[in-house]
């Protein structure tokens, strides 16, 4: 078992009768990592985290987490992790010092300290004006902060997040992310699941799971460099005509219209000069051409199709 | 372009709250656009949609839709729009075939007009094989799909919709996208709202909505030139390296990891942004950091929206 991993896992499944929730999954974590966890609800993310967390026995194959094995020493791991889910578990009648009081009693944090963790983490996470609001009336984003401050009152070395900004407005995701990182470089490991896929930009290491099977295992930049093809934004009057113009265009991977921009992917870089002249053509007037990057979503759809080679959408009709 | 939706200082408060969910919004929408209404959960999105609608009753200011107004003349209204809530509650019991037959009749279509319209709807939601099945026993995506085909039935000029892409797969969700590209080409005006930032990108215009005020609107392109900074994004090694010169460098407005890499904001005045790539080129060589890239990358629009909130703290 290697020290410098917070998580291993090795072939790890998952099924309950007949349906496979986890199909012979592999990856780990490295101390001090965001890991993020992708795919569509059902994709088997939120099993996986059940089982690291101690709480689910794998049908097959092994996971530890900072060196215990799940199925061996789960109670050795649930001293040690933090666990913060989209339906935070905090109490609406406590105040915020409160319920971190009770997560902190939880999780035996010694009495010692356990003002003084308190207060740093009301600091933390900027909580002070609201210390004596009652739960239930603070706003989704600030009883986001509280539910992840109450997650690791205890200083847990590895954290779980599952789908933990769903519904948070940008500005306080963006806060919350600050806020992991710093964790993280503090030495904490991350495992972060979500089904938004611009999420996962925040993360080290992605893995994309789809029905059960991890289909792609990267960091974001390197998910990139996997993808055939140039992306270029193409902003022109009239992108139906475009789209139309262009659909006769060999060597066009793929095409989409993105209100009033056409999104195409391009076998080679090099045939942008012939889009602009066939719509030049046309008597298509182009305001701007821009290479872009391709969206984690669109990476997503990429690695599903070339596991199902019949195309699961068709672009434009 | 004349305006198919026009609002003017449209107001509502809850009785229970002490905040409005809508204040003071204006609005116009133009014919044939796809129009999205983007910001957080609780920023108004729904009650905004439900007034213009015509299904919830505004506190206070106007909505004209096609010049008619949505509180005096809503039975008129409710002829040619099309309204798709976010929780539908299509009929479990219904098949998918029942479930657009049962909406067609209560807009009292002619059978024969009835009878092809549900037809070209089942086409188009990409749901004919699945006419006999009941709607309890259809994926998300698929009830998202119905849910549609219900609300475009009767042919509507003009739709509604609440958030239609929260809860569905991305495989479907790109589905859905493709065949709201298809509605809007027919010529039907969309507004609709989505939490989701990179779906505003999609939309001819955007509303962005925080807290029950409108911050802006306008087009994605508009909306990302008017940022007074570029973004600039790059990645090197060591990462620590990396984060300490960006720290050090002045002339940027914020920095922030996101993953591997660092986004800067620099200030756009008078070639700013190329000098500091360059005094960062200079310094990475010098202290023997490897650059994997550094690019000027499109402000997005949640940029625009985190800019647009923290302006309003300012000036707040």
């Amino acid at each position: 078992m290697s020290a410098e991993n917070a998580i291993e896992i090795h072939d790890l499944v998952q099924r309950f009768g007949s349906f496979t929730a986890v199909d012979h999954v592999t990856f780990s974590v490295p101390r001090g990592e965001i890991f993020g966890l992708l795919g569509p609800n059902g994709a088997g993310k939120t099993t996986t985290i059940r089982i690291l967390c101690g709480i689910l026995l794998p049908t097959s194959g092994r996971a530890s987490v900072l060196g215990f094995d799940v199925a061996r020493q789960p109670e050795e791991i649930k001293k040690r992790i933090g666990y913060m889910s989209q339906k935070f578990s905090l109490y609406g009648d406590l105040t915020p010092q409160e319920n971190l009081d009770f997560y902190a009693s939880i999780y035996a944090v010694p009495r010692a300290g356990r003002a003084g963790r308190i207060s740093e983490l009301i600091e933390l996470s900027g909580l002070g004006e609201h210390r004596k609001t009652l739960t239930r009336n603070l706003s989704g984003a600030w009883r986001q902060r509280l539910a992840l401050a109450c997650a690791i009152v205890h200083r847990p070395p590895m954290l779980f997040l599952d789908e933990a900004t769903a519904g948070v407005d940008p500005v306080s995701r963006r806060e919350f992310w600050d806020l992991i990182y710093r964790m993280a470089g503090e030495g904490t490991s991350v495992l972060a699941t979500t089904h938004y896929m611009d999420e996962a930009e925040y993360c080290n290491q992605i893995g994309m799971m789809h029905a059960g099977e991890l289909i792609a295992l990267a960091s974001p930049d390197a998910l990139r460099a996997q993808m055939p093809g140039t992306l270029l934004q193409v902003d022109c009057a009239g992108p139906a005509q475009a789209f139309q113009v262009l659909e006769a265009m060999p060597g066009i991977l793929e095409m989409a219209i993105h209100g009033a921009r056409l999104h195409v992917s391009l076998a080679e870089p090099g045939q942008a000069d012939e889009l602009q002249r066939r719509l030049g053509r046309a008597g298509i007037a182009i305001r701007s051409l821009n290479a872009i990057q391709p969206s984690l979503e669109d990476i997503f759809l990429y690695m599903v199709q070339q596991r199902q080679p019949t195309p699961t959408h068709v672009v434009g009709e | 372009m004349d305006a198919v939706v026009e609002v003017i200082g449209l107001y509502k408060r809850f009785p229970q709250s002490a905040r409005p969910a809508v204040h003071d919004l204006n609005l116009a929408i133009d014919r044939g656009q796809l129009f999205g209404l983007v910001g957080p959960d609780g920023a108004g999105k729904t009650t905004t949609l439900r007034m213009l609608a015509s299904v919830l009753e505004p506190g206070g200011g106007r909505v004209r839709l096609e010049g008619h107004d949505v509180v005096k003349e809503a039975e008129h209204i409710r002829e040619w729009i099309g309204y798709m809530p976010q929780n539908f509650s299509l009929y479990p019991d219904l098949s998918v075939h029942e479930n657009l037959e049962f909406f067609a009749d209560i807009h009292r279509m002619p059978p024969e007009r009835k009878r092809a319209r549900i037809e070209e709807m089942l086409a188009f939601t990409r749901l004919e094989a699945f006419r006999g099945r009941r709607a309890a026993n259809l994926s998300g995506g698929m009830k998202k799909k119905l849910a549609l085909g219900c609300a475009l039935v009767h042919a509507p000029r003009l739709l509604f919709l609440d958030e239609p892409s929260t809860g569905v797969d991305p495989v479907s969700r790109r589905e859905l996208w493709t065949i709201l590209t298809d509605v809007v080409h027919q010529g039907v005006t969309v507004v609709l709202s989505t939490p989701y930032m990179d779906e505003a990108e999609r939309c001819h215009r955007v509303g962005m909505l925080f807290d029950g005020n409108l911050l802006a609107s306008g087009s994605p392109e508009a909306m990302a030139t008017s940022l007074p900074f570029a973004i600039i994004e790059l990645k090197a090694r060591p990462r620590k390296e990396m984060r300490r010169i960006v720290g050090a460098l002045p002339g940027i407005a914020e920095w922030r990891p996101v993953g591997d890499r660092l986004r800067l904001a620099v200030p756009r005045e008078n070639g700013q942004v190329e000098a500091l790539m360059q005094a960062l080129q200079h310094r990475f060589a010098d202290e023997g950091v490897a650059v994997d890239f550094m690019r000027v990358e499109r402000p997005g629009m949640e940029d625009v929206f985190v800019h647009l909130v923290s302006e309003r703290r300012h000036t707040a």
